[in-house]
């Protein structure tokens, strides 16, 4: 119920207030009434058809920087991440 | 997918994972209670659980909107379909939460009530200037995520002056369910080390109204992100605090939640709604200053106040423990009813019916699935 999905902003509609966001291979309208300064090319959390909140490139960096360094046993090679896969579960699809 | 699949990387995980077992002190228990539906899913999807060490164990919450929403309100709600003969629309979430007598807002609808399910609020209001000869009630549910879409629909119902459009309003807000818990933890209800706080609500009001669960009850937060390396690395947060002696509220999820969250959102909330003096929730009882009404100002989009009705009081199916386990102090598999005959294709409770659920995470994943169940009970994993 809470759960909300990253989507890149495709394109904005300034007069309707609402967006075109890329999901996965879909494309979807969604409102942009809850958020501002929505850029073409951010990516936002979607949740019910409306933007909750923009997510920070850098700080989504920043993250995985820090479990990585927080895996103290790894060593150095390790630290690539392995290939991303292409599942997307009820975890991010809702 | 950008922002996810980083997020479930396994090489990455294993190595938190023997992190976490090398840092946790053989000697103590580290019961972390997730609050969030999100992060239950998350745990059993991912078998997060079985990366732990023996003495790190997950408590679930009751951060799951449709599960502690309380039967009577569903019970209201078809009653509100049923007596005025309005269009009821809601998330789909809510369509198979059993109600009294085993009653649905699905089980309502196939019996003629026009129910709908609707995607966004969005959907509600293109219905009602589609159906301007019928009442368009939107049957509001959650936490503060899904409140502002819902401030949104009423700002623009008010604005078009949209007359046949009104919200039968159970929104609730996560600290107040937050201080029950935690008032009602120790010897007697559930043993609490540290909190996995909520993502997405936070995203909505930040990370600082948590303060009050580190100052008030010397609890550590960790507000962590959904995907299984946010929560191993809150884990991982939690226990340095506990290992410290230290009781913070700290940020996991800072890509997407600041301290003082979306004050756009906030402020329509603010707008929009005023606080109930109390509010039912399944399992905590009623609770003070929890839940969201509309404002004096929106009166008239009240439906509560539009379309009285009349219902007897709720009946509880007998055995279903979900009050006790959205409390934290027991689990699914405690419950007679658990996978038989309770599944997600036949829920008793509302635990059973949300994917975000206890009862339907530990059923959904199977980990915990009895051998003895009878093996008439159809699998799902
Ligand atoms: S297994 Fe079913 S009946 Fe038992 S607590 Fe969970 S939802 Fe309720």
């Amino acid at each position: 119920m809470c759960l909300a999905i990253p989507a890149r902003i495709t394109s904005i509609d300034v007069a309707a207030d609402t967006a075109k966001v890329a999901l996965g291979s879909v494309g979807k309208e969604i409102s942009l009434a809850l958020i501002e300064d929505a850029a073409v090319g951010d990516y936002v959390l979607i949740h019910v058809g409306y933007a909750l909140n923009k997510i920070s490139e850098e700080e989504a960096q920043r993250t995985l920087e820090m479990i990585a360094q927080m895996g103290l046993l790894a060593d150095e090679q390790e630290l690539v991440p392995e290939p991303t896969s292409t599942v997307t579960g009820p975890g991010g699809q809702r | 997918m950008k922002y996810i699949d980083e997020f479930r990387d396994k090489g990455l995980a294993r190595r938190l994972a023997e992190t976490i077992a090398a840092e946790a002190h053989p000697g103590r228990d580290y019961r972390l209670m997730e609050f969030c539906g999100g992060h239950t899913h998350a745990i059993f999807r991912y078998g997060v659980q079985h990366l732990m060490p023996p003495n790190l164990s997950f408590i679930h919450g009751p951060g799951c909107p449709v599960c502690v929403l309380p039967m009577a309100r569903i019970d209201h709600a078809i009653a509100l379909a049923t007596q005025h003969d309005v269009t009821l629309c809601t998330y789909g979430d809510l369509m198979r939460v059993p109600a009294s007598e085993r009653k649905s807002l699905l089980k309502a609808k196939a019996d003629g009530a026009d129910i709908r399910m609707i995607y966004s609020t969005q959907d509600v209001l293109r219905i009602a200037r589609e159906n301007p000869d019928r009442q368009v009630v939107f049957f509001a549910i959650g936490f503060e995520t899904t409140t502002p879409p819902t401030a949104v629909a009423v700002k623009t119902a008010r604005a078009e002056g949209l007359t046949n459009f009104s919200v039968f309003c159970n929104h609730v807000l996560t600290p107040s369910a937050l201080q029950t818990i935690l008032s009602t933890a120790g010897p007697d209800g559930v043993q609490l080390d540290g909190i996995l706080g909520p993502s997405h609500v936070s995203t909505l009001i930040g990370s600082r109204p948590y303060r009050f669960v580190a100052e008030q009850f010397g609890v550590p937060v960790v507000i962590a992100g959904f995907e299984p390396l946010d929560v191993m690395q809150s884990a991982l947060m939690l226990v340095r605090q506990l290992n410290d002696g230290r009781c913070e509220v700290e940020n996991q999820y800072t890509r997407a939640v600041s301290e003082e969250g979306n004050r756009k959102a906030q402020a329509l909330i603010d707008e929009v709604f005023r606080i109930r003096p109390e509010f039912e929730w399944r399992g905590l009882g009623f609770l003070p200053n929890s839940a969201l009404a509309l404002d004096d100002a929106y009166a008239d989009l009240d439906a509560e106040e539009r379309f009285p009705v009349e219902f007897a009081p709720a009946k509880e199916i007998k055995g279903c423990e979900c009050p006790a386990i959205l409390r934290g102090v027991k689990t699914p598999t405690d419950c007679k009813l658990f996978g038989n005959p309770c599944t997600p294709d036949n829920p008793m409770g509302s635990c059973m019916v949300s994917s975000e659920g206890a009862c339907a995470a530990y059923w959904s994943y199977g980990r915990f699935r009895a051998a003895s169940l009878q093996p008439k009970v159809e699998s799902r994993s």
